[in-house]
């Protein structure tokens, strides 16, 4: 074997190590973020009363637009999914297709909080008005920022593979983009059960 | 366009004020005339500041740690003068600035000083202590220095443009809230918290990872160095803890700047929120920062006993338990909220409860020191010290976790004296025994034991000298952060207090000499062999300094002091069969950038610049796509040249230079002689 090829191969026997340390930080952080997410239910939950004269839950929240965005969620999680699966099989093209699906998807469900939002602040609800409707914002807020940043890493990752390829790193940019995207979709369904359902109930 | 920025933020309207900032410029301006004389900009950057070498980030972070360590403690020099003088009169502090003075002091000392300094040392360490040639994220590791760099900027900044936070360290509302604190002081206190908290919450899950991962061949978890355990535990403190400080300072913020009702009086807010989020991250933080300080004074007592230490198991489950249990007890530092006695009750015992673990570890250093040959280094007086100095702080801290006991001692300088006992024996003690210890593997000569003798003694009297008034004060009735008071009797104890900060200060002067004269005369001084005080973990089989890669050829470890029993083998200092290509990663001027936007950040979020903050926050979006891209961040150092330092590290060890370890060995009580089996 020449030099070159040696050390290519010792590159490559590093660089799979390394990336084995990165997925395992990455649950690590993804720890650290639940944690955040963890206080910021808890802290709805101290104030999801505390509506000081303004409005209360029920006369914001509207669980269609709710079921809406979290259909949108739910089948983005399925679609990345689904990304995984042609990244499996080598299939760069239909990841490719599939991790637009995603954003789209993403994208829409951003729309879609983003409509509720102005709405909410529009009838005179904004996160100003109340602890109660602080605490709603924040915390659904928080995830909205979260997705915004994952359809900024998917849109990253589109523009990557074709530039790079599948290769290892690519892989395991797009396996941790993964855990990020079902994570917060995991997040969202606490967001759902926590939040909207109790409160309209 | 400057948002609330004008040119009335400069400090012109206190003599006290225009001192402070003008020392703040005129240090930066010579730091950078120095700096420009050496004609040292382009190493600087090239080999310091973009560096990843967890060494250099290391050595870089407890050099913040230094210079803020000097700035916290003239905020205590001033705290405790305007106290020995202001009985009856307004001092020469009023009372705005005095707030500023206690607020910054703490904030500075918690996470400008003892955060970077503890992350300074298991940057250093640990990674040479598991046999590792560097952390797992060496980048990441840039990106969390810069950050905590950036929040330290802040502070310092806040000295020259406006003014720092009068609400205390730990900035309670309603006081905190922009009802009561208009100003710009709380801003720059909870951005400093937030770019610091992020770098720290990154450093944390570096260290976990790299603990996890990066263990050489044979390194178990149970053979793992104490430092190294107290390393990992902090860690996992750090990842779950802090995340809890940027979920409480966010919402300070929102509160503060776009009106939320979080913590405000009315509207919905709910103000003992805070005190609760707040502790929950902040009771563990005491951990975080005594943990690693434990994990010092092992490695010293071991080395400096010539033993080894004494339960070692038993201090690893202590501090797993300590870990644990520090979780379990935030309500104490807010006992007189008015929960319910049974609440009080259970976080009391929990309180106590977290005697028993470090009872076990005191007792384990006394039993290594027990028939030790001991030498009295300066790392292994200050753990001493410690040992005597921390029961006491133990002692009253059992005390304040009676619930009905802390109702008649809280808010008094009795807590004051209560937390510098833990803190200040418990954790810097601690990282200066470290600095002693492990100074040498860092820069490759010893530091002067003399004048850290000197340092030592003048920071042990000086602070019994500071401390034990305040024990006696707080029994007198004496609240925390007065300015000034009406009753003679505290006088004579708050001068006596000030002539012990006084002693601290030449125990702080002390270093720098001690760091001088050692600096001058380092040619006599050299560590060769990388070993200078015959250590028994593995950071000491490395040179001093280390090459960049620690270890040519990945230890293998068969023991829990892994270098001792190579020593003890004699296979320490082998020259191996052959030598390998070793892949090395390559320095990043991403690290500075990121933290530099950070501090601008921060900067512009607390004077309301809101487009300088958005340019801010997309540009570090793009430094992150940036690094994304980057695929080839690692080079080889090809075998030749790894052959070619090692052999000139080898050829200057001469036998004279290694230690005797006959002195381990068993020997027969008749016969003199060496009996077989291992030490």
């Amino acid at each position: 074997m020449t030099d070159t090829a040696m050390a290519s191969d010792l590159l490559e026997e590093e660089e799979k190590k390394s990336l084995l340390s990165r997925e395992f930080g990455f649950w690590v952080y993804l720890m650290t973020d639940a944690i955040i997410f963890a206080l910021l239910f808890a802290t709805y939950v101290v104030l999801s009363k505390n509506s000081a004269a303004g409005p209360t839950s029920k006369d914001v929240f509207d669980l269609r637009h709710t079921a809406g965005e979290t259909a949108l969620l739910l089948i983005s999680s399925l679609t990345f999914g689904m990304a995984t699966i042609a990244m499996a099989r080598g299939l760069s093209g239909r990841v490719i297709m599939w991790l637009v699906v995603t954003a789209l998807l993403g994208v829409g469900f951003l729309a879609m909080e983003m409509m509720e939002f102005h709405g909410m602040i529009a009838k005179g609800a904004g996160p100003d008005v109340s602890g109660f409707l602080s605490a709603f914002f924040t915390l659904v807020g928080t995830h909205g920022l979260h997705v915004t940043f994952g359809t900024l890493g998917i849109l990253v990752m589109i523009v990557q593979i074709p530039l790079k390829g599948l290769t290892p790193p690519v892989r395991s940019r797009l396996l941790r983009l993964g855990l990020f995207w079902h994570f917060l979709d995991i997040v969202w369904i606490g967001i759902f059960s926590v939040v909207y359902l109790p409160g309209v109930m | 366009m400057l948002g609330r920025l004008t040119m009335d933020a400069l400090p012109f309207y206190s003599w006290v004020a225009m001192g402070g900032a003008g020392v703040t410029v005129l240090g930066g301006i010579a730091v950078f005339l120095l700096i420009t004389y050496l004609r040292a900009w382009k190493v600087l950057w090239t080999d310091w500041l973009t560096s990843v070498d967890h060494k250099k980030i290391g050595i870089m972070y407890v050099v913040l740690s230094l210079v803020m360590l000097v700035r916290g403690f003239v905020d205590a020099l001033m705290m405790r003068a305007q106290q020995a003088v202001s009985l009856n009169s307004e001092g020469y502090l009023p009372p705005e600035h005095f707030e500023q003075i206690f607020s910054s002091h703490g904030t500075i000392m918690i996470f400008f000083v003892a955060m970077p300094f503890l992350t300074g040392l298991i940057n250093i360490v640990v990674p040479q202590q598991i046999g590792a040639r560097d952390v797992a994220f060496p980048f990441l590791n840039s990106v969390s220095l810069w950050l905590t760099a950036s929040g330290a900027g802040l502070v310092l900044v806040s000295l020259v443009v406006g003014k720092f936070s009068q609400a205390g360290w730990t900035g309670y509302p309603p006081y905190s809230g922009i009802e009561y604190s208009p100003g710009v002081g709380v801003d720059y206190w909870l951005w400093a918290l937030i770019t610091s908290g992020v770098g720290s919450t990154l450093a944390g899950i570096n260290f976990i990872v790299t603990i996890f991962k990066n263990r050489c061949p044979g390194m178990s978890f149970m053979r793992m160095p104490m430092f190294t355990w107290t390393a990992l535990c902090a860690s996992i403190l750090i990842a779950f803890a802090f995340p809890g400080l940027t979920v409480v300072a966010g919402q300070l913020v929102l509160d503060r700047t776009l009106g939320f009702h979080f913590f405000t009086n009315g509207d919905g807010g709910n103000m003992m929120m805070f005190a609760n989020l707040l502790w929950i991250w902040g009771h563990p933080e005491v951990y975080i920062l005594i943990l690693p300080a434990f994990g010092i004074y092992s490695e010293v007592v071991a080395t400096f006993s010539r033993k080894r230490l004494f339960g070692y198991t038993s201090l690893v489950y202590a501090t797993a338990c300590i870990a644990l249990l520090s979780f379990t007890v935030w309500l104490h530092h807010f006992f007189t909220m008015g929960s319910s006695s049974n609440v009080n009750a259970i976080f009391g015992i929990a309180t106590m409860i977290i005697a028993v673990p470090t009872g076990v570890k005191i007792f384990d250093w006394l039993f290594t020191l027990y028939r030790g040959r001991i030498e009295f280094h300066p790392a292994m007086v200050f753990t001493i010290g410690f040992m005597v100095t921390f029961v006491i702080g133990g002692v009253t801290g059992v005390l304040l976790a009676l619930p009905p006991a802390d109702y008649l001692m809280h808010n008094s300088t009795f807590l004051v004296a209560h937390f510098h006992n833990m803190l200040i024996p418990g954790a810097l003690f601690g990282y200066f025994a470290g600095l002693n210890y492990w100074f040498p593997k860092a820069f490759g000569f010893k530091l002067d034991v003399k004048w850290g003798m000197r340092s030592f003694w003048f920071w042990f009297i000086g602070f019994y000298l500071a401390f034990m008034p305040l024990y006696v004060l707080g029994f007198m009735g004496m609240s925390r952060r007065m300015e000034h008071y009406a009753d003679p009797t505290w006088q004579p104890y708050l001068i006596v207090a000030a002539l012990g900060a006084l002693c601290v200060l030449c125990g702080i002067v002390c270093i720098a000499v001690q760091l001088y004269v050692s600096a001058k005369k380092w040619g006599s001084a050299r560590d060769i062999t990388g070993d200078p005080w015959n250590g028994r973990t593995l950071e000491w089989a490395t040179s001093s300094p280390p090459a960049a890669y620690n270890f040519a050829v990945l230890p293998q470890v068969e023991d829990i002091d892994a270098f001792h029993d190579m020593k003890i083998q004699g296979v320490a200092y082998k020259v191996p069969d052959h030598y390998e290509d070793i892949v090395m990663p390559k320095s990043s001027w991403l690290g500075p950038i990121l933290g530099g936007l950070a501090f601008v950040l921060g900067f512009a979020m607390v004077w309301y610049i809101w487009w300088l903050a958005a340019l801010c926050l997309v540009l570090s979006l793009v430094c992150v796509g940036i690094r994304s891209f980057d695929d080839e961040c690692d080079y080889i150092l090809p075998a030749d040249e790894v052959e070619r330092i090692e052999k000139a590290r080898l050829e200057q060890i001469t036998p004279a230079d290694l230690h005797d370890m006959r002195d381990f060995l068993p020997v027969g009580p008749a016969s003199g002689e060496i009996l077989p089996g291992r030490a």
